[in-house]
Protein backbone atom coordinates (compact mmCIF):
# COMPACT_ATOMS: atom_id res chain seq x y z
CA UNK A 1 0.00 0.00 0.00
CA UNK A 2 1.44 3.15 -1.15
CA UNK A 3 1.85 6.14 1.73
CA UNK A 4 2.11 9.63 1.36
CA UNK A 5 6.00 10.98 2.21
CA UNK A 6 7.48 14.67 2.80
CA UNK A 7 10.20 15.74 1.73
CA UNK A 8 11.76 19.05 3.63
CA UNK A 9 14.35 20.23 0.82
CA UNK A 10 16.24 22.94 1.91
CA UNK A 11 16.31 26.24 -0.70
CA UNK A 12 18.59 28.73 -0.83
CA UNK A 13 20.94 31.05 -3.77
CA UNK A 14 23.99 32.27 -2.16
CA UNK A 15 23.81 34.42 -5.89
CA UNK A 16 20.78 36.24 -4.78
CA UNK A 17 20.50 38.81 -2.34
CA UNK A 18 17.00 38.22 -2.29
CA UNK A 19 16.89 34.64 -1.70
CA UNK A 20 16.73 33.79 2.10
CA UNK A 21 17.22 30.28 3.05
CA UNK A 22 14.71 28.30 4.03
CA UNK A 23 12.71 24.59 3.79
CA UNK A 24 10.23 23.96 1.11
CA UNK A 25 8.03 21.02 2.24
CA UNK A 26 6.59 19.00 -0.60
CA UNK A 27 3.89 15.67 -0.22
CA UNK A 28 4.31 12.98 -2.30
CA UNK A 29 2.82 9.59 -3.48
CA UNK A 30 5.50 6.84 -2.92
CA UNK A 31 6.22 4.94 -5.32
CA UNK A 32 7.69 0.94 -5.44
CA UNK A 33 11.10 1.23 -5.47
CA UNK A 34 11.17 5.01 -5.13
CA UNK A 35 14.63 6.71 -4.77
CA UNK A 36 15.52 10.20 -3.43
CA UNK A 37 16.35 10.82 -6.93
CA UNK A 38 12.83 9.83 -8.63
CA UNK A 39 11.31 11.57 -5.68
CA UNK A 40 13.35 14.88 -6.08
CA UNK A 41 12.73 14.29 -10.31
CA UNK A 42 8.93 14.14 -9.15
CA UNK A 43 9.19 17.24 -7.45
CA UNK A 44 10.63 19.27 -10.41
CA UNK A 45 8.52 17.92 -13.00
CA UNK A 46 5.20 18.39 -11.03
CA UNK A 47 5.54 20.62 -7.91
CA UNK A 48 8.62 22.65 -7.98
CA UNK A 49 10.94 23.51 -11.13
CA UNK A 50 13.37 25.71 -9.45
CA UNK A 51 14.74 22.94 -7.18
CA UNK A 52 18.22 22.31 -7.83
CA UNK A 53 20.21 19.16 -7.04
CA UNK A 54 22.93 17.10 -8.78
CA UNK A 55 22.34 13.71 -10.62
CA UNK A 56 24.06 11.98 -13.89
CA UNK A 57 23.81 8.90 -13.88
CA UNK A 58 21.01 7.21 -10.96
CA UNK A 59 23.17 4.05 -9.70
CA UNK A 60 25.59 5.20 -7.68
CA UNK A 61 28.69 5.43 -9.96
CA UNK A 62 29.12 9.23 -11.01
CA UNK A 63 28.70 10.36 -7.38
CA UNK A 64 26.97 13.28 -8.79
CA UNK A 65 24.10 13.23 -6.36
CA UNK A 66 25.46 13.94 -2.53
CA UNK A 67 22.84 15.32 -0.03
CA UNK A 68 22.77 15.66 3.61
CA UNK A 69 19.57 13.16 4.41
CA UNK A 70 18.19 13.83 7.75
CA UNK A 71 21.64 15.10 8.80
CA UNK A 72 23.55 12.22 6.97
CA UNK A 73 25.57 12.31 3.67
CA UNK A 74 24.29 9.97 1.49
CA UNK A 75 23.78 9.89 -2.28
CA UNK A 76 20.64 10.24 -3.15
CA UNK A 77 20.53 7.98 -5.99
CA UNK A 78 21.01 5.07 -3.60
CA UNK A 79 18.71 6.02 -0.89
CA UNK A 80 15.34 4.24 -0.96
CA UNK A 81 12.35 6.65 0.83
CA UNK A 82 10.51 3.10 1.96
CA UNK A 83 13.75 3.17 4.48
CA UNK A 84 12.42 5.80 6.02
CA UNK A 85 9.51 4.93 8.46
CA UNK A 86 8.18 7.84 9.25
CA UNK A 87 8.33 8.80 5.63
CA UNK A 88 9.43 12.51 6.52
CA UNK A 89 12.98 12.93 4.74
CA UNK A 90 14.87 16.25 5.32
CA UNK A 91 17.16 17.24 2.54
CA UNK A 92 20.16 19.83 3.39
CA UNK A 93 23.10 20.38 0.74
CA UNK A 94 26.65 18.58 1.98
CA UNK A 95 28.87 20.69 3.97
CA UNK A 96 32.18 21.68 3.26
CA UNK A 97 31.51 22.47 -0.56
CA UNK A 98 30.82 25.15 -2.43
CA UNK A 99 27.02 26.21 -2.12
CA UNK A 100 25.78 26.82 -5.64
CA UNK A 101 21.93 26.41 -5.32
CA UNK A 102 19.48 24.42 -2.77
CA UNK A 103 21.15 20.99 -2.81
CA UNK A 104 23.56 21.42 -4.99
CA UNK A 105 27.13 21.88 -4.30
CA UNK A 106 30.59 22.12 -6.12
CA UNK A 107 32.64 19.26 -5.57
CA UNK A 108 34.12 19.31 -8.46
CA UNK A 109 36.48 21.71 -8.34
CA UNK A 110 37.22 20.81 -4.64
CA UNK A 111 37.94 17.14 -5.90
CA UNK A 112 40.16 19.14 -8.46
CA UNK A 113 41.84 20.88 -6.14
CA UNK A 114 42.74 17.63 -3.96
CA UNK A 115 44.30 15.65 -6.84
CA UNK A 116 46.63 18.48 -7.89
CA UNK A 117 47.10 19.16 -4.14
CA UNK A 118 47.99 15.08 -3.49
CA UNK A 119 49.60 15.25 -7.11
CA UNK A 120 47.27 12.37 -7.84
CA UNK A 121 48.68 10.51 -10.81
CA UNK A 122 51.67 8.17 -11.25
CA UNK A 123 55.33 9.85 -11.12
CA UNK A 124 58.18 7.65 -12.65
CA UNK A 125 61.29 8.59 -13.92
CA UNK A 126 60.76 6.50 -17.25
CA UNK A 127 59.21 8.08 -20.05
CA UNK A 128 55.94 5.43 -20.78
CA UNK A 129 55.41 3.62 -23.61
CA UNK A 130 51.68 3.32 -23.92
CA UNK A 131 51.82 0.73 -26.87
CA UNK A 132 53.23 -1.68 -24.62
CA UNK A 133 51.59 -3.31 -21.49
CA UNK A 134 52.43 -1.64 -18.07
CA UNK A 135 54.61 -3.54 -15.87
CA UNK A 136 52.87 -6.10 -14.14
CA UNK A 137 52.46 -6.23 -10.15
CA UNK A 138 51.19 -9.03 -7.78
CA UNK A 139 47.72 -9.80 -8.18
CA UNK A 140 47.22 -9.07 -4.54
CA UNK A 141 48.52 -5.96 -4.24
CA UNK A 142 47.22 -4.99 -7.68
CA UNK A 143 43.63 -5.81 -5.82
CA UNK A 144 44.20 -3.74 -2.79
CA UNK A 145 45.42 -0.91 -4.74
CA UNK A 146 42.83 -0.53 -7.16
CA UNK A 147 40.13 -1.18 -4.46
CA UNK A 148 41.27 2.23 -3.59
CA UNK A 149 40.35 3.19 -7.07
CA UNK A 150 36.64 2.56 -6.93
CA UNK A 151 36.34 6.26 -5.17
CA UNK A 152 34.12 8.04 -6.85
CA UNK A 153 34.44 11.07 -5.62
CA UNK A 154 31.20 11.93 -4.55
CA UNK A 155 32.48 13.96 -1.22
CA UNK A 156 30.34 12.40 1.41
CA UNK A 157 33.51 11.54 3.58
CA UNK A 158 34.06 15.10 2.69
CA UNK A 159 30.70 15.69 4.48
CA UNK A 160 30.73 13.54 7.08
CA UNK A 161 33.90 14.82 8.82
CA UNK A 162 34.17 16.96 11.57
CA UNK A 163 37.53 17.71 11.28
CA UNK A 164 36.62 19.21 7.90
CA UNK A 165 34.15 21.08 9.06
CA UNK A 166 36.43 22.60 11.73
CA UNK A 167 39.25 23.24 9.35
CA UNK A 168 38.03 24.22 5.42
CA UNK A 169 42.48 23.41 4.50
CA UNK A 170 41.61 19.83 5.71
CA UNK A 171 42.48 17.27 2.46
CA UNK A 172 39.88 14.87 3.86
CA UNK A 173 39.93 10.79 3.70
CA UNK A 174 39.46 11.13 0.05
CA UNK A 175 42.72 12.91 -0.63
CA UNK A 176 44.23 10.54 2.00
CA UNK A 177 43.24 7.59 0.55
CA UNK A 178 44.50 8.82 -3.35
CA UNK A 179 47.52 9.32 -1.38
CA UNK A 180 47.43 5.39 0.01
CA UNK A 181 46.68 4.81 -3.45
CA UNK A 182 49.94 5.75 -4.90
CA UNK A 183 52.05 5.19 -2.11
CA UNK A 184 51.04 1.48 -2.90
CA UNK A 185 51.37 1.39 -6.20
CA UNK A 186 54.94 0.26 -7.20
CA UNK A 187 54.36 2.06 -10.99
CA UNK A 188 54.78 5.30 -8.39
CA UNK A 189 58.13 6.05 -7.64
CA UNK A 190 57.43 8.63 -5.06
CA UNK A 191 59.43 7.80 -2.21
CA UNK A 192 57.75 8.13 1.71
CA UNK A 193 59.47 11.33 1.98
CA UNK A 194 57.43 12.78 -1.14
CA UNK A 195 54.15 11.34 0.68
CA UNK A 196 55.15 13.41 3.67
CA UNK A 197 55.83 16.72 1.27
CA UNK A 198 52.14 16.56 0.07
CA UNK A 199 50.24 15.42 3.58
CA UNK A 200 52.73 15.59 6.69
CA UNK A 201 51.09 18.33 8.44
CA UNK A 202 47.99 19.27 10.75
CA UNK A 203 46.09 19.80 7.24
CA UNK A 204 46.85 16.43 5.86
CA UNK A 205 47.31 13.01 7.60
CA UNK A 206 48.04 14.41 10.96
CA UNK A 207 45.43 16.68 11.13
CA UNK A 208 42.69 13.60 11.31
CA UNK A 209 41.34 13.03 14.50
CA UNK A 210 39.92 9.62 13.70
CA UNK A 211 36.44 10.29 13.05
CA UNK A 212 36.22 7.31 10.70
CA UNK A 213 32.63 9.26 9.92
CA UNK A 214 34.11 8.97 6.07
CA UNK A 215 34.34 5.11 6.40
CA UNK A 216 31.16 4.51 8.14
CA UNK A 217 29.26 6.87 5.42
CA UNK A 218 31.38 5.92 2.26
CA UNK A 219 28.79 4.85 -0.58
CA UNK A 220 31.59 2.75 -2.03
CA UNK A 221 32.53 0.75 1.14
CA UNK A 222 36.20 1.82 1.09
CA UNK A 223 38.96 0.75 3.88
CA UNK A 224 39.34 4.81 4.61
CA UNK A 225 40.00 3.88 8.37
CA UNK A 226 42.85 1.30 7.60
CA UNK A 227 44.42 3.77 4.90
CA UNK A 228 44.43 6.58 6.53
CA UNK A 229 46.31 4.37 9.61
CA UNK A 230 48.14 2.68 6.88
CA UNK A 231 49.60 6.22 5.94
CA UNK A 232 49.69 7.35 9.58
CA UNK A 233 52.17 4.88 10.22
CA UNK A 234 54.49 5.15 7.32
CA UNK A 235 54.82 9.46 7.35
CA UNK A 236 55.00 9.62 11.34
CA UNK A 237 57.91 6.81 10.99
CA UNK A 238 60.30 8.76 8.69
CA UNK A 239 63.44 10.19 10.36
CA UNK B 1 68.69 32.38 10.59
CA UNK B 2 67.31 29.41 9.07
CA UNK B 3 64.60 28.91 12.08
CA UNK B 4 63.17 32.49 11.36
CA UNK B 5 63.32 31.60 7.66
CA UNK B 6 61.30 28.12 8.53
CA UNK B 7 58.90 29.88 10.65
CA UNK B 8 58.51 32.53 7.95
CA UNK B 9 58.09 30.33 5.16
CA UNK B 10 56.41 27.23 6.87
CA UNK B 11 59.00 24.85 5.51
CA UNK B 12 62.75 24.58 5.68
CA UNK B 13 64.88 26.78 3.01
CA UNK B 14 65.74 23.13 1.26
CA UNK B 15 61.84 23.48 0.48
CA UNK B 16 61.16 20.77 3.10
CA UNK B 17 58.12 20.48 5.60
CA UNK B 18 58.91 20.27 9.03
CA UNK B 19 58.53 17.10 11.03
CA UNK B 20 57.35 18.54 13.94
CA UNK B 21 53.81 17.38 13.15
CA UNK B 22 54.60 13.96 13.19
CA UNK B 23 56.74 13.91 16.19
CA UNK B 24 53.66 16.09 17.85
CA UNK B 25 51.16 13.29 16.79
CA UNK B 26 53.28 10.86 17.71
CA UNK B 27 54.20 12.19 21.31
CA UNK B 28 50.47 12.85 21.91
CA UNK B 29 49.11 9.43 21.38
CA UNK B 30 51.90 8.20 23.49
CA UNK B 31 51.52 10.23 26.20
CA UNK B 32 47.68 9.08 26.11
CA UNK B 33 48.73 5.82 25.86
CA UNK B 34 50.54 6.18 29.03
CA UNK B 35 48.20 8.00 30.95
CA UNK B 36 45.49 5.77 29.90
CA UNK B 37 47.10 2.55 30.99
CA UNK B 38 48.23 4.52 34.09
CA UNK B 39 44.58 5.03 35.11
CA UNK B 40 44.03 1.65 34.92
CA UNK B 41 47.02 0.75 37.44
CA UNK B 42 45.66 3.91 39.50
CA UNK B 43 42.45 2.78 39.87
CA UNK B 44 42.96 -0.74 40.64
CA UNK B 45 45.78 0.82 43.48
CA UNK B 46 43.00 2.92 44.79
CA UNK B 47 40.38 0.52 45.08
CA UNK B 48 41.76 -1.51 47.64
CA UNK B 49 40.36 0.13 50.14
CA UNK B 50 37.43 -2.01 48.81
CA UNK B 51 39.24 -4.97 50.52
CA UNK B 52 40.77 -3.29 53.98
CA UNK B 53 42.00 -1.01 55.14
CA UNK B 54 44.87 -2.72 55.69
CA UNK B 55 45.54 -3.43 52.02
CA UNK B 56 45.28 0.00 50.73
CA UNK B 57 47.71 0.81 53.94
CA UNK B 58 50.13 -1.91 52.69
CA UNK B 59 49.92 -0.87 49.16
CA UNK B 60 50.97 2.89 50.06
CA UNK B 61 53.89 1.96 51.93
CA UNK B 62 55.02 -0.18 48.89
CA UNK B 63 54.91 2.78 46.63
CA UNK B 64 56.72 4.60 49.50
CA UNK B 65 59.32 1.96 49.14
CA UNK B 66 58.88 -0.14 51.83
CA UNK B 67 59.85 -3.32 50.18
CA UNK B 68 63.79 -1.51 49.88
CA UNK B 69 63.33 0.73 52.59
CA UNK B 70 63.82 1.17 56.15
CA UNK B 71 61.60 3.60 56.45
CA UNK B 72 59.00 3.98 53.56
CA UNK B 73 59.42 7.89 51.96
CA UNK B 74 56.31 10.11 50.22
CA UNK B 75 58.96 12.16 48.54
CA UNK B 76 59.38 9.08 46.33
CA UNK B 77 55.33 9.07 45.76
CA UNK B 78 55.87 12.89 45.02
CA UNK B 79 58.53 11.90 42.27
CA UNK B 80 55.94 10.16 40.52
CA UNK B 81 53.36 12.41 41.01
CA UNK B 82 55.86 14.71 39.27
CA UNK B 83 56.98 12.72 36.23
CA UNK B 84 52.97 11.91 35.86
CA UNK B 85 51.87 15.60 36.10
CA UNK B 86 54.62 16.38 33.49
CA UNK B 87 53.31 13.78 31.34
CA UNK B 88 49.66 15.23 31.64
CA UNK B 89 50.51 18.65 30.59
CA UNK B 90 52.30 17.80 28.29
CA UNK B 91 49.14 16.02 26.74
CA UNK B 92 47.01 18.68 27.62
CA UNK B 93 49.04 20.81 25.22
CA UNK B 94 49.09 18.73 22.19
CA UNK B 95 45.63 17.50 22.78
CA UNK B 96 44.89 21.48 22.95
CA UNK B 97 45.83 21.43 18.82
CA UNK B 98 42.48 19.68 18.37
CA UNK B 99 39.77 21.60 20.50
CA UNK B 100 37.68 24.08 18.10
CA UNK B 101 39.55 27.48 18.60
CA UNK B 102 36.50 29.86 17.51
CA UNK B 103 32.73 30.12 17.77
CA UNK B 104 32.42 29.00 14.18
CA UNK B 105 34.29 26.00 14.24
CA UNK B 106 32.45 24.99 17.77
CA UNK B 107 29.11 25.96 15.85
CA UNK B 108 30.10 24.09 12.44
CA UNK B 109 30.90 20.42 14.29
CA UNK B 110 28.17 21.13 17.20
CA UNK B 111 25.62 21.97 14.19
CA UNK B 112 27.13 18.24 12.38
CA UNK B 113 27.05 16.08 15.65
CA UNK B 114 23.53 16.92 16.59
CA UNK B 115 22.30 16.24 13.11
CA UNK B 116 24.58 13.22 11.78
CA UNK B 117 24.22 11.65 15.25
CA UNK B 118 27.49 9.54 14.59
CA UNK B 119 28.68 7.45 17.49
CA UNK B 120 32.10 8.17 17.11
CA UNK B 121 31.92 12.06 16.01
CA UNK B 122 29.77 12.37 18.83
CA UNK B 123 32.26 10.43 21.33
CA UNK B 124 34.67 12.91 20.21
CA UNK B 125 32.75 16.07 21.53
CA UNK B 126 32.98 13.97 25.01
CA UNK B 127 36.61 12.89 24.97
CA UNK B 128 37.34 16.97 23.85
CA UNK B 129 34.89 18.55 26.74
CA UNK B 130 35.85 15.85 29.53
CA UNK B 131 39.76 16.75 28.08
CA UNK B 132 38.71 19.96 28.90
CA UNK B 133 37.59 19.87 32.30
CA UNK B 134 40.85 17.43 32.80
CA UNK B 135 42.88 20.62 32.40
CA UNK B 136 41.50 21.91 36.11
CA UNK B 137 40.47 18.80 37.52
CA UNK B 138 43.16 16.68 36.89
CA UNK B 139 46.04 19.46 37.64
CA UNK B 140 44.71 19.91 41.26
CA UNK B 141 44.64 16.68 42.14
CA UNK B 142 48.18 16.22 40.86
CA UNK B 143 49.34 19.22 42.37
CA UNK B 144 47.71 17.85 45.35
CA UNK B 145 48.91 14.33 45.74
CA UNK B 146 52.48 15.74 45.16
CA UNK B 147 52.42 18.54 47.40
CA UNK B 148 50.75 16.30 50.23
CA UNK B 149 51.71 12.54 49.41
CA UNK B 150 52.38 11.73 52.89
CA UNK B 151 48.61 12.10 53.32
CA UNK B 152 48.12 9.51 51.10
CA UNK B 153 46.31 6.56 53.22
CA UNK B 154 43.24 4.58 54.73
CA UNK B 155 42.76 7.91 56.74
CA UNK B 156 43.88 10.89 55.24
CA UNK B 157 42.65 9.95 52.09
CA UNK B 158 39.15 9.45 53.04
CA UNK B 159 38.76 12.86 55.28
CA UNK B 160 40.28 14.69 51.80
CA UNK B 161 36.70 13.09 50.84
CA UNK B 162 34.40 13.91 53.25
CA UNK B 163 35.69 16.46 56.01
CA UNK B 164 37.28 18.33 53.49
CA UNK B 165 34.19 17.78 51.22
CA UNK B 166 35.97 16.85 48.25
CA UNK B 167 34.00 14.27 47.03
CA UNK B 168 31.99 16.19 44.55
CA UNK B 169 35.63 17.09 42.83
CA UNK B 170 36.44 13.42 42.66
CA UNK B 171 32.80 12.42 41.26
CA UNK B 172 33.47 14.25 38.75
CA UNK B 173 36.94 13.53 37.87
CA UNK B 174 36.32 9.88 37.99
CA UNK B 175 33.17 10.59 35.54
CA UNK B 176 35.88 12.44 33.18
CA UNK B 177 39.05 10.63 33.58
CA UNK B 178 36.61 7.18 32.76
CA UNK B 179 35.09 8.93 29.74
CA UNK B 180 38.30 10.63 28.18
CA UNK B 181 40.41 7.64 28.83
CA UNK B 182 38.15 4.77 27.39
CA UNK B 183 37.31 6.99 24.41
CA UNK B 184 40.67 8.02 24.11
CA UNK B 185 42.32 4.54 23.87
CA UNK B 186 39.68 3.14 21.85
CA UNK B 187 40.36 6.19 19.04
CA UNK B 188 44.04 5.20 19.41
CA UNK B 189 43.37 1.64 18.44
CA UNK B 190 41.39 3.48 15.21
CA UNK B 191 44.23 5.53 14.24
CA UNK B 192 47.36 3.68 13.97
CA UNK B 193 45.36 0.58 13.25
CA UNK B 194 46.05 -1.49 15.96
CA UNK B 195 43.99 -5.05 16.47
CA UNK B 196 43.11 -4.25 13.05
CA UNK B 197 42.82 -7.86 12.00
CA UNK B 198 41.44 -8.97 8.91
CA UNK B 199 38.36 -6.97 8.74
CA UNK B 200 38.68 -3.58 10.25
CA UNK B 201 35.09 -3.10 10.38
CA UNK B 202 34.51 -5.78 12.53
CA UNK B 203 37.33 -5.22 14.82
CA UNK B 204 36.57 -1.75 15.63
CA UNK B 205 33.16 -3.21 16.83
CA UNK B 206 34.60 -5.05 18.81
CA UNK B 207 36.98 -2.47 20.15
CA UNK B 208 34.33 -0.11 20.93
CA UNK B 209 32.35 -3.29 22.63
CA UNK B 210 35.53 -3.81 24.40
CA UNK B 211 35.11 0.30 25.19
CA UNK B 212 31.79 0.59 26.85
CA UNK B 213 32.81 -2.70 28.76
CA UNK B 214 36.00 -0.96 30.38
CA UNK B 215 34.18 1.65 30.89
CA UNK B 216 31.01 0.87 32.72
CA UNK B 217 33.98 -1.71 34.96
CA UNK B 218 35.80 1.33 35.84
CA UNK B 219 33.48 3.74 36.15
CA UNK B 220 31.41 1.09 39.09
CA UNK B 221 34.78 0.24 40.71
CA UNK B 222 35.67 4.15 40.74
CA UNK B 223 31.90 4.52 42.37
CA UNK B 224 32.09 2.05 44.85
CA UNK B 225 35.82 3.10 45.69
CA UNK B 226 34.36 6.86 45.93
CA UNK B 227 31.75 5.43 48.42
CA UNK B 228 34.14 3.73 50.57
CA UNK B 229 36.28 6.46 50.84
CA UNK B 230 33.47 8.76 52.23
CA UNK B 231 32.09 6.20 54.14
CA UNK B 232 35.58 5.79 56.20
CA UNK B 233 35.89 9.67 56.39
CA UNK B 234 32.31 9.88 57.76
CA UNK B 235 33.33 7.67 60.58
CA UNK B 236 36.52 8.86 60.87
CA UNK B 237 34.76 12.48 60.83
CA UNK B 238 36.03 13.16 64.42
CA UNK B 239 39.54 12.27 64.23
CA UNK B 240 40.11 14.56 60.93
CA UNK B 241 44.25 14.48 60.70
CA UNK B 242 44.75 10.88 62.30
CA UNK B 243 46.73 8.58 60.46
CA UNK B 244 46.51 5.21 59.92
CA UNK B 245 47.82 2.49 62.00
CA UNK B 246 47.82 -0.99 60.29
CA UNK B 247 46.31 -3.94 62.53
CA UNK B 248 49.22 -6.11 62.53
CA UNK B 249 51.19 -2.82 64.38
CA UNK B 250 48.22 -2.49 66.83
CA UNK B 251 48.30 -5.95 67.59
CA UNK B 252 51.48 -5.56 68.35
CA UNK B 253 51.71 -2.76 70.51
CA UNK B 254 48.76 -4.33 72.13
CA UNK B 255 50.89 -7.56 72.82
CA UNK B 256 53.51 -5.79 74.10
CA UNK B 257 51.18 -3.67 76.33
CA UNK B 258 49.52 -6.87 78.13
CA UNK B 259 53.01 -8.30 78.13
CA UNK B 260 53.94 -5.37 80.32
Amino acid sequence: MSRTITIRAMKYNPQSKLSKAHFAEYKLEETDGMTLFIALSKIRETMDADLSFDFVCRAGICGSCGMMVNGTPRLACRTLTKDFPDGVIQLMPMPAFKLLKDLSVDTGNWMNGMSKRVESWIHTNHKPDISKLEAPMEPKLADETFELDRCIECGICVAACGTKLMRPNFIGAVGLNRVARFAMDPHDERTDEDFYELVGDDDGIFGCMSLVACEDNCPKHLPLQSKIAYMRRKLVALR
Amino acid sequence: MSDLIEGFLGKSIEGKKSRMPAKLDYLQSATGLFLGLFMWGHMFFVSSILISKDFMYTITKFFEGSAFLKEPQSWLVSIVVFIVFVIFISHALLGMRKLPINFRQWQAYRTHMSMMKHEDTSLWFIQAFTGFAMFFMGSAHLFMMMTKAHEIGPFGSSDRMYSDFMWPFYLLLLLAVEFHGGIGLYRLCVKWGWFEGEDAKISRKKLKQAKWAITVFFLALGLLTLAAYVKIGYEHREHVGERYIPTAQIEMQYDVKVRA
